[in-house]
């Protein structure tokens, strides 16, 4: 059983339904007690950091999915999920930066209105992007999916860079788009379960990662 | 790089597309599912869905629509039309919405959008702006309320920086002078909200033909163009006016 992760923040049918549709046998769940047990773990990017972290926190669900992580737990975060992987998170943030779940080291920050050159960009970052490999490396969560493949993103903060970034996009800054800690945790930027065909490959991607664990 | 977004918008009352459609019998009303549907096979970015009737009864029946959605769409959706507080948003977002757009509600109370942001994020709320240019002044746009019959006497530009500044996360222009007209967006008038604003603005409002999708982007520096009829009628299709806007070198999804 692939859970669900849901922290009460919003609606996550569409990323069930997706990963249903992709094979996956998905479910819906905020007992941490369900998620220690399933054989693959998705954390949905619904709502702002600090009140997901807080959520979790709240819900006990932080130090299992801390734990099924480090265990090599096929696991993939959407979004917010990504976010949450790292050690802190300035959205909503009062004072000092929420903790996250620490898998990976850094700090998620606002993506920056203005390039290096000056030029200033709409934010939050709203539409389909290109999402580019950092090497020629097959990965197997973009297996069929060509380099510079669009994606639906919607979002203000991004993850810092990190030698697990597998996929870069560029929206005034080049930031991780894609990341991968160890042989199966994985996070994303966009929003696959929002991503038309593209998102439903990669979906069925990670389901077919879920299943040959 | 960022592509520009092409999205049709479907009026939508008691859970059917009101206007007729191309690809379903035009005596027909379509269901909005199903046309959704197809706009995402032709390559819509995202759609729209405009409640434009607003009683409770048919509130229950969009909100239905909009948890249908969420379970059978795999693009990004947004419901606007009667929204009054942050509970009728948490309803619409807790069925499955990606997106509310707000309108009247707001400019009657303007901290509707900061409590929305904070409750849903800035990337959930777009408010919807229907403006007129003054007669008195054809630099100047004025703020319709009410299904853009009532007057505020508020100056659209201001109003979108205000929206802007207080949670709003894109801003939908509707040109009322050019909305039906097919003669093409008021450039200028997009052009003038889409710099005093650093979020996202969907211009609308007067498409009759592909140059305008181009123009809209273009001249009026918009970051998404959306249009109904057009689309519904079959005259044109996503692909045909995304294969145009990059022919004039603009960067769409394809």
């Amino acid at each position: 059983m692939i859970a669900v992760v849901d922290y009460h923040k919003g609606n996550l049918k569409s990323v069930e339904r997706g990963l249903i549709a992709a094979g996956g046998d998905a479910r819906i769940t905020d007992d941490a007690a369900e998620i220690a047990q399933a054989s693959a773990i998705v954390l949905p990017g619904v709502g702002a950091f600090a009140d997901a972290a807080n959520a979790m926190r709240e819900l006990g669900q932080d130090e299992v999915l801390v734990e099924r992580i480090s265990a090599g737990v096929p696991f993939l975060g959407i979004c917010l999920g990504l976010h949450l992987l790292y050690t802190a998170g300035e959205e909503h943030a009062q004072g000092a930066p929420t903790p996250g779940l620490g898998i990976i080291e850094g700090t998620v920050r606002a993506l920056p209105k203005n390039d290096l050159s000056g030029n200033s960009y709409k934010i939050p970052h709203v539409g389909w992007n290109e999402v580019s490999y950092l090497s020629k490396r097959p990965n197997p969560l973009f297996a069929g999916i060509s380099d510079r493949e669009f994606f639906y993103f919607t979002h203000s903060f991004i993850a810092p860079p990190s030698p697990e970034t597998i996929a870069t996009t560029t929206h005034s800054i080049t930031f991780p788009s894609a990341v991968q800690w160890g042989s199966a945790c994985f996070g994303v930027q966009f929003h696959p379960e929002k991503s038309s065909d593209a998102g439903a490959r990669l979906l069925a991607n990670f389901v077919s990662i879920a299943k040959n664990v | 790089m960022l592509t520009k977004r092409v999205i049709p918008c479907m009026d939508v009352t008691d859970g059917r597309v009101v206007k007729g459609v191309n690809f379903v019998n035009l005596r027909d009303a379509g269901d909005p599912i199903e046309l959704a549907q197809r706009y995402d096979e032709q390559k819509a970015d995202e759609v729209i869905f405009l409640d434009i009737t607003a009683t409770s009864d048919d509130r229950a029946t969009t909100v239905e629509l909009a948890s249908r959605a969420s379970e059978e769409l795999h693009l990004p959706y947004t419901v606007g039309g009667g929204f009054r507080s942050v509970a009728d948003i948490r309803r619409m977002i807790a069925a499955g919405a990606d997106k509310v757009s707000v309108n009247s509600a707001a400019v009657k109370d303007p901290s509707l959008i900061t409590q929305a942001a904070e409750a849903f994020g800035t990337q959930a709320i777009i408010v919807a702006i229907d403006a007129k240019q003054r007669a008195d002044n054809p630099n100047k746009w004025e703020v319709y309320v009410a299904g853009g019959r009532k007057a505020t006497g508020i100056d659209a530009v201001e109003w979108a920086r205000e929206a802007a500044k207080r949670g709003a996360g894109e801003i939908l222009l509707t040109s009322m002078d050019r909305d039906g007209s097919r003669d093409g967006f008021d450039c200028a008038l997009t052009r003038a909200v889409a710099r005093a604003v650093d979020i996202p603005v969907i211009a609308s409002g007067g498409v009759g033909e592909l140059e305008h999708f181009a123009q809209g982007i273009i001249e009026g520096e918009a970051d998404a163009v959306l249009a109904a009829s057009v689309f519904h009628f079959g005259e044109l299709t996503i692909r045909q006016v995304k294969e145009y806007m990059r022919a004039q070198g603009i960067p769409v999804r394809l």
